[in-house]
């Protein structure tokens, strides 16, 4: 069953300078995610968490360690290159565009500020269809056709469509990012507390969306959050970190439920359960 | 009948690490197998540990010591051991859980929620509805309630919208953390007979049931987990 794993992070580390010291922003961390598999990683703030989800999506390199990845069914199939037996391949291997082309197409990334993943001066519907570009569509009835349709798919007004993002409320954003994201079918995406800083009734609605999107489309995803209650509801496994190592993960509701770690037990008692 | 979940020498105690490593046992030594067509009830005082037995066996509690095993796609499968992708596959296809309180999904409609399961386990969503209404319509839930979301809902109607939800995959092995709590006695009825439905289609299952009459209509035998109690 070996053979089918998606992504493949082996005793991963990253280091920066703090003042004149070195200091190890993450470090030792593996684990495996297969097809249609949502991971959360939690922790607080400074834990180490962001700074692995851009090791695990190549914005950083890794200074310890390795993260393999599938390259199998890459999308729009460009030649594999150092392809192993098992298809999985160390990213740090790749050139500069062929990382830029796996992020373009067969990966996704979320941001947790809509903005920052948005481009703020071409249309809602432009940015649905920017991924497709790359991909070589350039028809453009498809192109907003296809637009159109993932509008309607992330509840998005199709009257939008020709409107700047600046112009839509900070939840319509977060869906117009979720939907540029997906519209190449992407196997999978990073999330960086994607429904932070999101008025809670529209956060209902966004996980909801999330929920069954990953489920729809067989998404693998690492969504880094927080909130436990994001990770109860989206995830099937979580890793909880702190200082920059995982201290505990496991079957999310297991590691919720009867959590083992002295930190993570901490972090599930503190939450208040309205 | 051979057994289809056994657990050997399973102990679970709970280390509170905010109160200084404090050692909380709650039972040692269980070993029980359970076959086709069985139904072991759970026994014991309120706090006895019958419902950290029950989350141990589907996986929610991780075992202290010893095992938890299913057969599981014509195999034995280590359930304490096995990895989470593991644990849910054993979950989509052999093992039910009915809890006692439901966790509610924003936005999600009852007839949704029940149907789940047979979607994960890829019935058209069409069918899987259509299952659901039946279930549903079975267990008295006036058909107003389907397309709204439980969380507004009774505790009896709550605990309904579970036990549709937890049988209707019509899974091997069914746990069953009193599904008749808060029901009057016409759907305590409904439960009882299909608790029996179950076993007779082949299904084992293990069950916490606080009513001595429903114990006695469904439980084919009894495991009185006080006997495992650890002292402290």
């Amino acid at each position: 069953m070996s053979s089918d794993l998606l992504l493949s992070v082996r005793n991963a580390g990253k280091q920066f300078m703090q003042g004149q010291r070195p200091r190890w922003a993450c470090r030792g961390v593996s684990f495996d995610l297969y097809p249609g598999e949502v991971l959360a990683v939690v922790g607080e703030s400074g834990s180490g968490k962001s700074t692995l989800l851009r090791l695990l999506a190549s914005r950083l390199a890794c200074d310890e360690g390795s993260v393999f990845y599938d390259l199998r069914e890459e999308a729009g199939n460009g030649v594999a290159a150092s392809r192993g037996a098992s298809g999985l391949v160390d990213l740090a291997g790749l050139s500069e565009a062929r990382l830029r082309w796996l992020a373009r197409t067969d990966w996704g990334f979320v941001e947790q500020h809509a903005r920052d993943g948005l481009r703020m001066n071409v249309s809602g519907g432009a940015n649905i269809g920017e991924r497709m570009m790359a991909l070589g569509a350039r028809h453009y009835g498809k192109l907003r056709g296809e637009a159109l349709s993932w509008m309607e798919r992330v509840e998005l007004d199709v009257d939008r469509i020709d409107d700047l993002p600046g112009t839509y409320s900070g939840g319509m954003q977060q869906r117009l990012q979720i939907a540029r994201n997906l519209v190449t079918h992407p196997r999978l995406v990073f999330m960086d507390e994607p429904t932070t800083g999101l008025d809670v009734s529209v956060q209902a609605r966004l996980l909801d969306l999330l929920r069954e999107l990953v489920d729809q489309l067989h998404l693998a995803a690492v969504i880094v959050t927080h909130d436990l209650a994001v990770a109860r509801l989206l995830a099937h496994r979580m890793l909880v970190m702190k200082d920059g190592c995982v201290v505990e993960q496991g079957l999310t509701d297991r590691v919720l439920d009867d959590p083992q770690h002295p930190y993570t037990q901490l972090l599930v008692s503190s939450v208040l359960t309205p | 009948m051979t057994s289809v979940l056994e657990t050997s020498e399973l102990s679970k105690t709970f280390t509170l690490h905010a109160r200084g490593g404090l050692a909380l046992p709650v039972f040692s030594g269980i070993s029980l197998s359970v076959s086709p067509g069985e139904c072991l009830a759970l026994t014991g005082h309120s706090g006895s540990g019958k419902s950290s037995l029950l989350r141990c066996l589907y996986g929610n509690y991780a075992a202290s010591s010893g095992e938890v095993r299913i057969r599981h796609q014509d195999q034995w499968l280590s359930l304490s051991a096995a990895a989470p992708r593991e644990v849910l596959d054993v979950r989509r296809r052999t093992l039910g859980y009915v809890s006692q309180f439901l966790r509610v999904i924003p936005r999600v409609s009852t007839l949704d929620i029940v149907a789940e399961p047979l979607r994960r386990l890829g019935v058209a969503a069409d069918e899987a509805r259509a299952q659901a209404a039946q279930w549903l319509a079975r267990l008295n839930l006036h058909e107003r309630l389907w397309h709204l979301p439980p969380a507004t809902f009774s505790g009896g109607e709550q605990q309904r919208v579970n036990i549709a939800h937890g049988l209707i995959a019509n899974h091997p092995v069914l746990l069953l953390d009193e599904p008749t709590a808060s029901l009057d006695a016409d759907n305590r009825r409904v439960v009882v007979e299909l608790i029996h439905a179950a076993r007779a289609r082949g299904a084992a299952v293990v069950g916490i049931f606080h009513d001595d009459e429903v114990r006695e209509a469904v439980a084919s035998r009894c495991l009185d987990v006080e006997h495992y109690r650890k002292s402290n």
